[in-house]
């Protein structure tokens, strides 16, 4: 892969409140100070981030909004007051002793851009937990390896960070339902109204990122391509963890192809057993139900399974009418979506409070971390397919670039590095934007029709044709080359006899 | 608040179900002994996919609805088909399409570059059904002015918006007919799909499957538009020849398989079998069992009776567990008998040699004493040059003058020539209509792999408005049966007949393509004998003497000996 050298810059205000402040601060208030982190991904990849902070003490406002009684309550009025650029962090000190935080709670990330992080006993201390909230609120170094999985060697990573969407310009989300046995159930889900209800919302706030489109589509006799298995304990069947992989395949030949774009498809799968298979629940690896009765597939979408409550009487007339309740589909669907763009948020220690991100589902230091994520590894994109153009012109000497090819690769070298220089400047939002331009431009060169490797004569074909030139010379040739070999050998043996 | 409580329910109900599913088979046996079956899948939905908002589908394919949104499509039609409808033998077709692919869209008065949005939806339409629809190009599109009119609701008919092209080499097979299943919404799981079984179907003298999509009327007042999705497969199975010369068949015997559940999507489902008396004579044919009721109705022009099968009523099903629909003819019938068609036509390629030929199209009248006008398009691609001033029409002896024509003369390796006439048929006539043309030299790139196998030029369309010999009347077109409402019927007195001809294939000079590599094959060896010979002169040192002459080559070694200051020869 080609060389990439990115340097990561995050603006972080450390704002202090009264009766805060460490006793071994090294100057008065306010003072920068910058932080550089090292994250290596392979020999050519090189990835540096760098903090730049600004401590202060607090303003007037901000110390009226952190007398609040509450940290979502301090967190809301912190807001207004805060720099709302993209990627830049605010973190609020508060004392050791203050009642903002609950007990055994030293850090609280907000909704938006900023953080209250209880004040340690020293400076150190402090700053240790400043480092830890700016790398879960901005990226850490797993999240930009994964972002650059495509770099890291085989094994270094783990399974998890493989299931992360790539970065792409727009995603299609098509949500299907899958009835198998149109004959025992009508199933009818108001897909609409929960789209606007709960996808929406999030939605709004991804289109930053990216275009986003929704569609939903119903599909009868659409079945899994994996019988379950019957357990007579709870009378109910089962798909065990190690079945699931080939549930999908043949449901995805139903699914229909996005022909109208080029975007990645995700797609949401709410499957309504058969009423010969029903109930039906997932086991995970342990053989212990999955309580939400679904799963994902790494970049592909997540599966539902969706029982319905057998009626009361045996007797009651088919087909049954279910009323799909979707605000527990939507759920599951919420958090897959949020799996797949690599939002999850476990894996924190436990003195960590998040906020919930309520109705918009994405707080915004959540957008920052996929803006910082996507930023790289489209700047990493780009650098790998202008490599590889350059590798295939070498490679073919006589292919013509046209004008406009031409131009759409100093684009795309111009846009990579306007987002390169835009991230060392610590603009996230330009820089992402930039780097989706190097983006569209290096795809538009690299998949320019004109370029086509087949198009271009192959010399050894050249060679081949001439076989019948080369190969008829080629004989005194080789003829008298030997008759040469041999009259030398006899030379040698016979020297009296040269004339 | 008892009253009030199913009132949402109701609704949520009625929201849900705006689309409806119709799904029908025609049996027809034709005069010569074969049979036709035409499935036709209807999915209407009551929805403005153009208005953009729509994105939940339940029915209708999602592919092809975002294709329609997407692409500003107002009425799409494709039809894939292997073989000829022989319509002088086998009658009017229900619906009948060229050989291979057809393909004519109209697009809403949105699209701005028509072009683009047509070359787009044809390379997506091949993606979708697996066929070679992305070689229309500017070379196969051309824009007929007359002959294809909207078939859904349409408030202008201004013809830029439509494209028209066939391909007329195009080979249609399983992997078409698979994707076309899967855009049924029962699959071939259940209900008529049941019965298209790839193997049986493609083992037969016609196959040809279609998608149209058009907007129709919502109701009667037609305030507003929903959506129509049909999908039609018309099979003609030979039984007279492989049947021991005896014309009895069942569902079992075309397909392999019965019918044994219906689609539970279906607001309908029905088997139509086609048992009119021929010739006045009564009750040829006896089917069994006994069908549900039985339909009279007017079609094409001819008073039709069958015999239908409710596939939704309870009683089908409860005496049997599976329909086998089967067709005894109570006493051998004479083939010599067969009804000729009012209207159908012949076209060939006349002239000898490789320089120029000619392009004939018979076209029949049979009425007795009525004559009508039809509608000719002709599409000739342009590496066969067209002379328009030999163009000939001849009735009855004498000239025809058409009464509109439209010529767009082609343009060499851009556009195909499109010939749109109106011409007169008199009463009981045969309308000869010739033109000449000169074959074309292509360059050596663009001939298609195999081209000693010929050129195809696509069959010609001919759309009449032939008049009908029994009165017809005015019947709902929700009611009637889906194989007599595709095309608009005008009046009571005549009704809509669109055909296609024969498709043409035309030999074009080949060059021998083996011809360069033998000319470097000959040379070569030439040259390498030559070289083998002079090396062999220049490199060996020759020791006997001869007392005579030496020829010239043996001068020309003694020269170069010379330059050597060899002692020479």
């Amino acid at each position: 892969a080609a060389p990439v050298q990115v340097q990561l810059v995050v603006p972080i205000a450390v704002v202090f409140g009264p009766g805060s402040v460490p006793a071994d601060l090294p100057r008065p208030l306010p003072f920068r100070d910058v932080q550089e982190m090292e994250i290596s991904v392979n020999l050519r990849t090189s990835v540096t981030s760098r903090y730049e902070m600004l401590y202060r003490s607090t303003t007037a406002q901000e110390e009226a909004a952190l007398a609040a009684a509450t940290a979502r309550e301090a967190d809301s009025a912190l807001h207004p007051l805060q720099d709302a650029t993209l990627g830049s962090l605010t973190m609020y000190v508060v004392p050791e002793t203050s009642s903002l935080l609950p007990q055994g709670i030293n850090v609280y990330v907000g909704k938006h851009r900023s953080a209250l992080v209880r004040a340690g006993r020293s400076l150190a201390a402090l700053q240790a937990h400043v480092r830890q909230v700016t790398q879960v609120m901005s990226f850490t170094a797993t999240s930009i390896a994964a972002a650059l999985s495509d770099r890291v060697p085989d094994g270094q990573l783990s399974p998890d960070a493989r299931r992360y969407l790539k970065s792409s310009l727009g995603y299609e989300i098509t949500f299907s339902l899958l009835n198998p046995d149109p004959k025992s159930h009508t199933v009818d889900w108001d897909i609409e109204g929960a789209v606007n209800r709960y996808v929406r919302p999030v939605l709004d706030k991804l289109s930053l990122v990216a275009n986003f489109s929704v569609d939903s589509q119903i599909l009868y006799y659409a079945v899994l391509g994996v019988t379950p298995r019957y357990d007579k304990e709870s009378s109910s069947f089962l798909l065990s963890a190690h079945s699931l992989p080939h549930v999908i395949n043949p449901v995805e030949a139903r699914l229909g192809s996005s022909a109208a774009s080029l975007y990645p498809v995700l797609n949401f799968l709410l499957y309504v057993p058969e009423r010969s298979h029903s109930p039906l629940y997932i086991q995970d690896k342990d053989g212990a139900p999955v309580s939400t009765n679904a799963f994902h597939s790494p970049r592909w979408g997540g599966i539902m399974v969706y029982n319905v409550e057998a009626p009361a009487s045996p007797q009651a007339s088919l087909p049954l009418h279910v009323d799909v309740d979707m605000a527990r589909v939507m759920e599951v669907f919420l958090a897959q979506l949020r799996l797949l763009f690599g939002l999850s948020r476990e894996e924190l220690p436990p003195e960590f409070l998040l906020e919930s991100p309520g109705n918009e589902g994405l707080a915004d230091w959540e957008l920052d971390h996929l803006l910082w994520a996507h930023t790289v590894e489209n700047i990493a994109t780009v650098s790998t397919t202008l490599t590889s153009l350059a590798q295939l012109l070498d490679k073919i000497g006589n292919i013509v670039i046209k004008d406009d090819v031409a131009s759409e690769v100093y684009r795309a070298v111009a846009s990579v590095q306007s987002a390169v220089a835009k991230l060392a400047m610590g603009h996230l939002h330009s820089a992402f934007q930039a780097s989706k331009e190097a983006v569209t431009s290096s795809e538009k060169a690299f998949f320019d029709p004109s370029l086509l490797h087949l198009l271009y004569f192959p010399d050894d074909q050249k060679f081949a044709i001439y076989i019948p030139l080369f190969l008829p010379m080629a004989v005194p040739i080789l003829l008298s080359l030997a008759k040469i070999v041999r009259e030398t050998r006899q030379r040698k043996k016979d020297p009296t006899k040269m004339d | 608040l008892l009253a009030a409580g199913p009132g949402p329910g109701r609704a949520g109900v009625e929201r849900e179900r705006r689309d409806a599913l119709r799904e029908e088979l025609l049996l027809s046996p034709l005069p010569t002994g074969d049979v036709a079956a035409t499935f036709q899948f209807r999915t209407r939905w009551d929805a403005d996919l153009q208005r953009g908002a729509v994105s939940h589908y339940r029915l209708f394919p999602k592919a092809l609805g975002r294709l329609v949104a997407a692409l500003g499509v107002r009425e799409l039609h494709l039809a894939l088909t292997q073989g000829f409808w022989r319509t002088r033998y086998w009658g009017q077709p229900p619906l009948q399409a060229p050989a291979g692919a057809e393909l004519w869209v109209w697009f809403q008065p949105t699209v701005t570059d028509v072009d683009k949005a047509w070359k787009e939806l044809s390379n997506i339409l091949s993606g979708i059904f697996c066929a070679s629809l992305n070689f229309i190009d500017s070379t196969n599109t051309v824009i007929p002015t007359a002959s294809f009119k909207p078939l859904g609701l349409a408030n202008g008919t201004d013809h830029h918006l439509l494209r028209y092209a066939v391909l007329p080499r195009e080979v249609v097979c399983t992997e078409n007919l698979t994707p076309w299943k899967k855009l049924l919404p029962c699959g071939s799981k259940a209900g008529l799909a049941v019965l298209l079984k790839a193997e049986r179907l493609f083992h037969s003298s016609y196959h040809s499957q279609a998608v149209h999509i058009r907007p129709v009327c919502r109701d009667a007042s037609c305030l507003a538009v929903s959506w129509e999705l049909r999908q039609t497969l018309t099979v003609v199975f030979d039984f007279f020849s492989s049947g021991q010369g005896k014309k009895d068949w069942s569902l079992f015997k075309m397909f392999s398989r019965t019918l044994t559940d219906t689609c539970p999507l279906a607001s309908q489902s029905k088997v139509y079998v086609d048992i009119s008396p021929k010739n006045k004579e009564k009750e040829l044919l006896e089917v069994s069992p006994a069908p549900t009721s039985i339909h009279e109705a007017i079609v094409q022009g001819d008073k039709k009776t069958y015999a239908v099968y409710d596939l939704l009523s309870p009683s089908l099903f409860n005496t049997s567990r599976s329909l086998n629909v089967q067709l005894k003819w109570k006493r051998p019938q004479d083939s010599s008998e067969m009804p000729i068609p009012i209207l159908h036509a012949q076209r060939y390629v006349a002239g000898y040699g490789l320089q120029t030929g000619e392009i004939c199209t018979l076209i029949y009248n049979t009425h007795p004493y009525r004559a009508f006008p039809v509608i000719l398009l002709e599409t000739v691609p342009w590496y066969l040059r067209l002379y328009v001033h030999t163009l000939t029409i001849i009735t009855k002896g004498k000239e025809n003058k058409p009464s509109y024509i439209h010529y767009q003369p082609a343009q060499d390796r851009r556009r195909p020539h499109l010939l749109e006439m109106l011409i007169q048929l008199p009463a009981n006539s045969v309308t000869k209509i010739t033109i000449q043309f000169e074959r074309a030299l292509l360059k050596w790139t663009e001939y298609p792999p195999d081209p000693n196998h010929g050129f195809y030029v696509g069959s010609s369309v001919l759309s009449a408005l032939v008049p009908s010999v029994t009165a017809m009347k005015d019947v709902d077109v929700e009611q009637s049966p889906l194989f007599t409402s595709l095309f608009p019927s005008s009046d009571g007195s005549s009704y809509f007949v669109r055909l296609y001809t024969e498709p043409l294939l035309v030999n074009l000079p080949t060059p021998d393509f083996s011809m360069p590599y033998n000319v470097i094959c000959l040379t070569c060896t030439v040259v390498a004998v030559c070289y083998g010979s002079f090396y062999n002169l220049l490199t060996r040192t020759f020791h006997v003497e001869e007392p005579s002459r030496g020829g010239l080559a043996k001068r020309l070694a003694n020269v170069i000996r010379k330059f050597r200051g060899v002692p020479p020869l």
